[in-house]
């Protein structure tokens, strides 16, 4: 259920923008892994680039070798859509589908694969649901609409929603960045129960969050705007946050930088 | 778009908002009148917010005098509609009660004869059709282009295609019913010869002879409603949120699957008003309908025949050899179609509000 991703010399581009350069980088399955760095360090590009979100964008194009278990992400012959399905993906705001109820909007991704039958999609539901520890508060009211939770609930809800398709890895977008500390602890709760059964990426601008959740953490920077991004320091998190090898990752973590 | 029903509601209670908007912006007009002050001395502490005791507010200002104006323009609205009213019940009655035959069911209009007679429903009959038909056929068309210029066509194109849609509304409708009645029409024989020899089968697709029919009026109305229902829903689909785009796109989603989970449910209640637009435009449409139907006063299913008459149409067709009677009953059949496109806008809000907790929470 989980799978080990490898990045070789990953560069992308938004039209003639270089935003990331030469990214190297390799994920272990059923990891969290943390990415962390300033904004516009191309965090976000790089994650969007995994599920080849980023080349959705007009003119927007990724170089270099992006893996799954070994099988090339950017294959000519690989139908893109089968990649995102197995590469899910929450993003930093919460986006249920706002005319559909709570069931519709965790069963999306299954009616969108051909799922039709009431009974499976009843059971998928309800484990997604419970998966994303959000069932015993909408249960009795599946049939409301989503975009009626509270923004926490919302995000739970996109979680629900993403591993409902049981995808290999989950991609988070700085997904506590619009939530209050409550909701962001119940996320962070759930990455833990989460890891079991996937791989996790995740990006985010807290760095307590990335020392609490994650297992290794990577450090994005930039030399100054419109320079590309790149991988500065990549490492278990305990190092990271401990016993940084790189000056500049020392610098950002202790905030002196960024 | 699920909005537009609140925004309407105001317009109908009129001073609601203008009394709640005066006691604010009192405040407002007494700080614009202070503030030449403070640009004179930009020394003192005196800031645009007001550093000194707070000035009075004035009994007589523009703000009061707007208010009186935009008073006077709502009450103006309503009396002029009130007049219209009265004037047209008091035209009809007399006409009506002139009327040997059954208004709602006799089929024909001979108001000018003594005893006159004349009936509403072939007219009635004809206008929903027509404007059904029409609507049938533009609706899919619309929505298919107006798709394709928001999500398909890059956008220097997709930008110029909306542009020359945009032009087709500003046709006058004489001139859409010249084209319809010395061009079109051949065409549309030839496509009624057809479906009647392949479809004949088909009660709607009788025999001829073929001209000046329901089709062909129908087909004018659809090309005249098609700018307005697609650029109102293109403007819908381009308000989809990317977000919602987005997690359609990342569950796996290939691009009609997203227009189908994102963008058309989002767009629904938009895309209703889109065609309750068109279709006031085609129940209303009169001169392209006098040029191209029939104006036949029976009632027939048969829309390839010559023949199809609307209300607004037979109005066009009958005011200028019209007596006294014969214009009281024209006005009898606008009152009609007053009422008929009342109910079919109420029904539309009924349709809208209809998942009003799903629409608003998407707004």
């Amino acid at each position: 259920m989980a799978k080990r991703i490898d990045a070789t010399d990953v560069t992308a581009y938004y039209g003639g923008f270089k935003a990331i350069e030469n990214i190297n980088l390799t994920v272990e399955p059923k990891t969290v892994t943390a990415l962390i760095g300033p904004s516009g360090c191309g965090k976000s590009t790089f994650l969007r680039s995994i599920n080849r979100m980023h080349e959705v964008l007009p003119g927007a194009r990724v170089e270099g070798s992006l893996t799954i278990d070994g099988q090339d992400v950017y294959h000519r012959d690989v139908d893109v859509t089968a990649v995102r399905r197995m590469i899910g993906m929450v993003f930093q705001r919460p986006n249920p589908f706002p005319t559909m109820s709570i069931f519709e909007n965790v069963v999306a991704g299954l009616r969108l694969n051909g799922v039709r039958k009431k009974s499976i999609l009843d059971e998928a539901a309800e484990r997604a649901l419970r998966s994303a520890n959000l069932w015993d508060e909408v249960k009795d009211r599946l049939g409301k609409p989503g975009a009626g939770l509270s923004g926490g609930q919302q995000q739970r809800l996109c979680i629900a929603r993403t591993i409902a398709v049981e995808p290999q890895v989950v991609l988070m977008d700085e997904p506590c960045s619009a939530l209050d500390p409550i909701s962001t602890l119940a996320i962070e709760d759930l990455m833990f129960q989460l890891k079991d059964k996937f791989t996790i990426i995740i990006v985010t601008h807290n760095m307590q969050q990335a020392a609490r959740v994650s297992d290794r953490t990577a450090f994005f920077s930039i030399e100054k705007t419109g320079d590309p991004g790149r991988l500065i320091e990549y490492d278990n998190t305990q190092k990271i946050f401990s016993n940084p090898s790189q000056k500049k990752t020392e610098d950002y973590i202790t905030g002196r930088f960024g | 778009m699920g909005e537009t029903p609140h925004r309407s509601a105001h317009a109908g209670t009129g001073g609601h908002p203008v009394t709640q908007g005066h006691e604010r912006s009192a405040g407002a007009s007494a700080r614009v009148a202070e503030a030449p002050v403070s640009l004179r001395t930009p020394d003192d502490d005196h800031g645009l917010g007001g550093g000194g005791g707070l000035p009075r507010a004035r009994a007589f200002g523009a703000e009061r005098a707007f208010r009186g104006l935009t008073l006077a323009a709502g009450v103006t609205v309503l009396v002029i509609i009130a007049a219209i009213a009265v004037f047209l019940i008091a035209k009809a009655v007399p006409a009506l009660r002139a009327n040997s035959a059954n208004f709602w069911t006799f089929e024909g209009w001979f108001p000018n004869d003594d005893p006159a007679t004349f009936g509403i429903g072939a007219l009635a009959f004809g206008t929903l059709l027509t404007a059904l038909l029409a609507l049938l056929i533009a609706v899919p068309v619309a929505l298919g282009i107006a798709l394709y210029l928001s999500h398909y066509a890059p956008r220097r194109l997709g930008t110029a295609l909306g542009f020359v849609i945009d032009l087709l509304a500003a046709v006058p409708s004489v001139v859409f019913g010249l084209w319809g009645r010395d061009y079109f029409v051949g065409p549309v024989a030839d496509l009624s010869a057809w479906l009647h020899t392949y479809f004949g089968w088909i009660p709607i697709f009788g025999d001829g002879p073929y001209g000046n029919s329901i089709l062909l009026g129908s087909l004018v109305l659809a090309i005249m409603v098609l700018p307005i229902i697609t650029s109102l829903s293109r403007e819908v689909f381009l308000q989809t949120p990317t977000a919602n785009e987005e997690a359609a796109i990342a569950l796996g989603a290939t691009r009609w699957e997203m227009l189908r989970t994102a963008v058309l449910p989002y767009g629904r209640p938009g895309i209703i008003a889109a065609v309750m637009l068109g279709l006031g435009r085609a129940l209303g449409e009169t001169i392209a309908l006098a040029l191209t139907l029939g104006s036949t006063y029976a009632i027939s299913f048969n829309i390839l025949a010559n023949g199809g008459n609307s209300i607004a149409a037979n109005i066009a067709n009958r005011f200028a050899e019209a007596n006294e009677t014969g214009r009281g009953a024209l006005i009898a059949s606008g009152l009609v179609l007053f009422a008929i496109t009342l109910i079919v806008n109420i029904t539309a809000r009924a349709i809208i509000y209809r998942r009003r907790e799903f629409t608003e929470s998407a707004a």
